[in-house]
């Protein structure tokens, strides 16, 4: 869902890329705490795997393709505000190498798919994880529910975008059912692809997954009364 | 020590992987409009997109030069994959060396 040059106005691309700026600057100083000796090789790593996934268009209905955001999948893998600083990368990437996603319009796309998706996606899966059972099946199906969720926020957040500052004066009501209908097939691509590489890193090293410590937590003979993000002393 | 893999082999296999899905899988993508294009055809707000000002940039569109071709895309692939690792490597690498440093005032 790169949003081209064009599609909104002036003031609203200035007020995404402001947001997006200060999301950044917050990230970078929040990502300090989940960057440790084993998240922090796999992130660049991560926002790399994105950009290639979000290559692959897949076909859904009616003639219209959609691709993975990643949004979830990175959060759960390096921790959310890693996450927002990969998605922003690959979406920098696009829009200067690739010319995928406009340039005036960076700031919007970082809002939509680095920020929105991100954000309402990560929150989804925490919640779940709390109410859902602490295995491998539990986490993920919280993180099948919050990719899924994260592609339909992403895209109602444009539609919000629109209606504030649309270029076009088109009924908002046309947009938003054009956008919510065809970004609700793509998520279950979402949440599919989001799945399947989840599961195999799980499989493999699920002690790479920042969203997995609460699996680790659970292990038999083990205190729980460990305090959260203690220990950081580097 | 288990049998699970160190972490350089799954890095190493993350990073072949990726390189084999832009640099192979992405020829065989859907080049239908994807959900926001057929989205805006449909509402009516299509033609309001602009050229992005790299419109002409050598990978523009994901190929090189213009040229549609396996090795065309493949190649603006893997130099995706290549510059996204470098730059999101870089800026986490200096996240890390700050917070390492965080003892000493540098604001």
């Amino acid at each position: 869902m790169h949003v081209p040059d064009g599609f909104l106005d002036p003031a609203t691309s200035v007020a995404t890329g402001a947001l997006a700026v200060g999301v950044v600057a917050l990230a970078i100083r929040r990502a300090e705490r989940e960057l440790d000796d084993r998240a922090a090789p796999l992130a660049g790593l991560t926002a790399a795997f994105v950009f290639a996934a979000q290559m692959i268009n897949f076909p859904v209905a009616g003639g219209t393709s959609g691709h993975l955001i990643g949004a979830v999948l990175t959060a759960v893998l390096v921790g959310p505000w890693t996450a927002i600083l990969c998605m922003t990368v690959v979406l920098l990437v696009q829009a200067v190498l690739f010319a995928d996603g406009g340039l005036t319009a960076l700031g919007t796309n970082v809002t939509l798919m680095a920020v929105v998706s991100v954000v309402l996606g990560y929150g989804v899966f925490r919640l779940l994880t709390a109410v859902l059972p602490r295995t491998r099946g539990g986490l993920l199906a919280a993180a099948a529910t919050a990719a899924f969720l994260s592609v339909p926020a992403a895209a109602l957040a444009f539609v919000a975008l629109f209606a504030v500052g649309g270029v076009a004066g088109v009924p908002l009501g046309a947009v938003a059912a054009a956008m919510g209908g065809v970004h609700l097939l793509i998520g279950v691509g979402e949440a599919a692809i989001t799945v399947a590489v989840l599961g195999a890193v799980l499989a493999v090293r699920p002690d790479l997954v920042h969203g997995a410590t609460h699996l680790h937590q659970a292990a038999p003979l083990q205190s729980r009364a460990e305090p959260v993000g203690a220990g950081i002393t580097r | 020590m288990s049998r699970a893999p160190r972490t350089r082999t799954v890095w190493v296999t993350g990073l072949l992987l990726a390189l084999l899905v832009a640099g192979v899988g992405s020829w065989y993508a859907s080049s239908s409009p994807d959900g926001l294009e057929s989205a805006a055809e449909q509402a009516g707000f299509a033609d309001t997109a602009q050229d992005s000002a790299t419109a002409d940039s050598p990978l523009a569109d994901y190929a090189v030069a213009g040229e549609e071709s396996r090795v065309s895309t493949g190649t603006a692939g893997v130099a995706g994959v290549v510059v996204t690792l470098a730059l999101a490597g870089g800026l986490t690498l200096l996240v890390r060396r700050r917070a390492a440093g965080a003892g000493t005032p540098t604001d």
